[in-house]
């Protein structure tokens, strides 16, 4: 498992020394087009803050409240049955749904429990393997006005399931 | 959706800050959350930015396109029923290239360009085709290399390593799109005349 971590720590330079060995052999003016992408990402970012505010505050009030602690302690019974993290059930279900309102659960969970602890880990490899199935969903079959999607939302479900079996399978291994 | 869902939130808090007591809370809460978002965003910048200025050397290398070709004997194993060379499979390809890369902005474009020219192949223009659903399931078993957005928002609340979770990430997205893959294929066997 060792391994598992060389490969975090390797994965972003190897890939910095790819992409520039790889311009450099096209003749691409690489940091002119470096300059370029990093106005794109610039754009994306700003588009997303609106988002985050509103959903940052609603997730705030949620938890300010102490309605996210009482949702917890109604599941709990279940989770612990199948050793799954209790404060990670919403955020387990708004991934599905929404892209933004799961990141401002992701945060509030951050911020309270540590993005190292056991669960701030389970929830950052959880929230990498998988997709908002319902929006993604929505918008594709909407495209081509398809209406009967047949199996796939349970073949996405699935993938998802795995996912987040896997997810909390390999930090057991690893972190506990 | 959200115009339901942020609302609800928002009432639930605050209803059942009325029953706890918290009420003095929820203002605080609000105001702090509004304020952390912005610093989240800042922090994203920077790293956002870096990672699409990075990705955008590969697009212009032409990168994405030498592995869309790479990746062709597999995606013909994905979808047996397009025929050879058709364009979907050119945009099938972008899309998750660019999906692996986690560049968004590129791959939903393609996404849709690909749904459209598998529509033309689909004889009931209502309903799914083959393709379409393992297209679908494929795209939404999570296939980004690098989660990027998580890094950053790990480095804003102080984790000691941020980075730590790209080896664990990328054995659990590798997972669920094999289970993806896997089920959509059973399904195609036994249950899909």
């Amino acid at each position: 498992m060792r391994l598992m971590l060389l490969f975090s720590n390797l994965m972003v330079p190897m890939i910095f020394v790819f992409i520039i060995l790889y311009g450099y052999s096209k003749n691409i003016s690489i940091y002119d087009v470096f300059i370029e992408g990093a106005k794109d990402g610039f754009k994306t970012v700003l588009q997303i803050l609106p988002t985050l505010i509103g959903l940052m505050v609603a997730v705030g009030i949620l938890r300010a409240s102490g309605a996210l602690d009482i949702f917890s302690q109604l599941v709990s019974p279940l989770a612990e049955l199948i050793g799954f993290p209790t404060e990670a059930v919403p955020l387990t279900f708004m991934r599905l749904v929404s892209s933004s309102a799961s990141t401002g659960i992701l945060l509030d969970l951050f911020k309270n429990y540590g993005p190292d602890s056991f669960l701030g880990r389970f929830v950052s490899v959880m929230m990498s393997c998988t997709e908002t199935v319902f929006y993604t969903m929505s918008v594709y079959f909407m495209s081509v006005k398809v209406t009967k999607t047949r199996y796939t939302l349970a073949g996405a479900m699935f993938a998802n399931f795995a996912g987040v079996a896997a997810s909390l399978w390999i930090c057991n291994v690893i972190w506990k | 959706m959200l115009n339901y869902l942020w609302g609800v939130m928002i009432l639930i808090g605050i209803a059942v800050a009325a029953f706890t007591g918290k009420m003095p809370d929820i203002t605080n809460a609000a105001v702090d959350s509004s304020k952390e978002a912005v610093t989240t965003c800042i922090t994203m910048l920077g790293i956002i930015s870096m990672w699409t200025g990075l990705m955008k050397i590969a697009e212009e290398a032409g990168l994405i396109k030498v592995l869309s070709k790479k990746m062709m004997p597999f995606l013909r194993f994905l979808f047996p029923d397009i025929p050879k060379k058709h364009k979907s499979l050119e945009y099938i390809a972008t899309n998750v290239i660019a999906n692996i890369f986690g560049l968004g902005w590129a791959a939903t474009p393609a996404g849709i360009k690909a749904m459209e020219e598998m529509q033309k192949l689909n004889l009931k223009k209502d309903t799914a085709s083959k393709s379409m659903c393992m297209f679908m399931v494929f795209n939404m078993s999570s296939l980004q290399l690098i989660c990027v957005n998580l890094i950053a928002y790990r480095s804003q609340y102080n984790s000691q390593s941020p980075s730590e979770i790209i080896g664990p990430g990328f054995f659990a997205t590798f997972i669920s799109t094999l289970a993806g893959i896997a089920i959509t294929k059973v399904i195609e066997r036994w249950y899909v005349k």
